[in-house]
């Protein structure tokens, strides 16, 4: 589904990725996380085609995001991922309703009265129907990301990406996110490629866990192997210990 | 050592200068291109008139009819000197029409809703808004940038015209009306000195200059750092480089209309 094939990313003389490489499996959810400011994000952003790398390939669905020339190209292959942002994106001037139609009424042919039928199943399924009327300012975090993911669902993507899904939350409302994936999943039964820091919660979704570390795959294994592994780097982080190969920035 | 050192500091902020002018200058193609490209999103375009046009009017009318009123005043003061207050019609209308109408709407509309464009879309920028576009399929040249292009264009000459009919009836009613020049000499006057040409170099400023302020504002917000500090600073960068460009412009743009169209 997805296929990161040695992919460097730099900013000025900032390396932020260094040969990256993994495998997202269909009806694989895969977790990435590390230290903040390794990368997770940038790594995201590589996937959508939003930022470039300087060297690798990105194969999305069969198509290579790194080799489309235009953003006509590149949409191709975008409308075929759904996405979570860490702060929900939401468009501000929007409410509920006209977020989550945003993408049909973009991009489908259907009228608007199947639209808005499309709309109000998936708000009915996410139990966001009594927000429908309310704007994003007027909304807790933990519906924003809800609303975010109806938004992303309702195109039906096959692959999902989470960017830090319960960051800003609380644990009950972080819990309560990862549920929902979990359910989403089970119902649309997409891949997904989670980025997050919070362990241990983030082994609940992912079948595979990705450690990234000073811009490199430190470790990819099943959450269970990983907790067990006795890479020093790998336990400093899970045991989220000060003391360790891991300097804090 | 230090000669080299600022040598390349040197270099290094000049070619950080190009650079941005290069990318602002690609921005703005994109933008143009997509102008012509489907679907148009009228509705967006609506919002955005709304938004540039109907919001800045009050503020336009304002300082539309102060200005006129204080043009008569000091152009009677000084053409009485030269016992030719009679032409003081002519002087408000052509001031208004060639010079002032285009520049102080410009840097109206720059004030009010060049900052809101830029604060707006910056905003999105770091909300990743924009990047939500982009995951969506959606171009945000397309969806943010023409939109606000396009109302710019044409808003600014709709607001120039209000601002030079608003400031002529201002300087009527004071010249008029507080200064006892005759209604007939003053209108009379007036309408002899504007020629055609006068206002077509009017509204091609007003048209130049809303180019600007909607390139200035929607780049200036697309490119904007992150954080709060971002925002305000590109917000600061667009009121000023833009009213920097208008004014720079507006003497080059004046020459070259004097020399070729009415030389």
């Amino acid at each position: 589904m997805i296929e990161v094939i040695g992919v460097s990313k730099s900013f000025g003389t900032q390396r932020v990725l260094r040969d990256v490489s993994f495998k997202v499996n269909e009806d694989e959810i895969l977790a990435v996380v590390g230290p903040s400011g390794v990368g997770k994000s940038v790594l995201l952003k590589l996937i959508m085609g939003i930022l470039e790398p300087d060297s690798g390939e990105i194969i999305v669905n069969g198509m290579n995001i790194t080799k489309a020339k235009t953003e006509a190209e590149k949409n191709k292959i975008r409308s075929s991922l759904g996405v979570l942002f860490q702060s929900a994106a939401l468009f501000d001037s929007l409410s509920v309703f006209e977020n989550v139609s945003f993408p049909l009424v973009e991009h489908s042919k259907h009228k608007k009265d199947v639209i808005n039928s499309k709309v109000i199943e998936i708000l009915e399924s996410l139990s966001l129907t009594k927000y429908a009327a309310r704007y994003p300012q007027e909304l807790s975090i933990g519906i924003r990301k809800r609303v975010g993911m109806a938004r992303a669902l309702v195109m039906e993507p096959n692959i999902f990406l989470f960017d830090e899904p319960n960051t800003g939350l609380d644990p009950l409302d972080g819990q309560e996110v990862y549920d929902l994936i979990k359910e989403c999943k089970e119902k649309w039964g997409f891949a997904g490629l989670v980025i997050s820091h919070e362990i241990p919660e983030v082994f609940q979704v992912s079948q595979r866990v990705a450690m990234l570390l000073n811009g490199r795959i430190e470790e990819i294994d099943t959450p269970q192997n990983l907790q067990q592994s006795d890479n020093p780097a790998v336990c400093q982080f899970l045991e989220g210990n000060v003391d360790g190969p891991i300097q804090i920035q | 050592m230090n000669i080299i050192c600022k040598t390349e500091n040197l270099g290094s902020s000049l070619l950080n200068i190009i650079e941005a002018w290069g990318r602002s200058v690609v921005f703005i193609f994109k933008t143009l291109k997509a102008c012509f490209s489907f679907p148009f999103r009228f509705q967006l375009f609506l919002i955005q008139m709304y938004q540039i046009a109907v919001n800045s009017s009050l503020v336009i009318c304002l300082i539309g009819i102060f200005t006129g009123a204080v043009l008569a005043v000091q152009g009677e003061y000084t053409l009485s000197k030269f016992g030719a207050t009679a032409f003081t019609g002519s002087a408000v209308a052509l001031s208004l029409i060639r010079e002032l109408g285009p520049v102080l709407t410009a840097l109206m509309v720059i004030g009010r809703a060049g900052s809101a464009i830029t604060a707006e879309i910056g905003i999105m920028k770091i909300t990743e808004q924009v990047d939500a576009l982009k995951s969506m399929a959606v171009d945000p040249i397309k969806y943010l940038m023409v939109p606000r292009v396009l109302a710019g264009i044409i808003a600014m000459p709709m607001l120039t015209g209000m601002f030079i009919l608003i400031g002529i009836f201002g300087g009527y009613v004071v010249g008029v009306g507080l200064l006892g020049l005759n209604s007939g000499t003053f209108l009379n006057e007036m309408i002899t000195a504007v020629s055609t040409l006068d206002i077509y170099s009017g509204f091609i400023k007003a048209f130049v200059f809303g180019f600007i302020f909607a390139w200035v504002a929607c780049y200036k917000g697309y490119t904007c750092g992150f954080g709060a500090t971002g925002v305000n600073k590109a917000t600061t960068q667009s009121v000023v480089t833009a009213s920097v460009f208008v004014l720079v412009i507006d003497y080059f743009l004046t020459s070259v209309l004097t020399q070729y169209f009415m030389g």
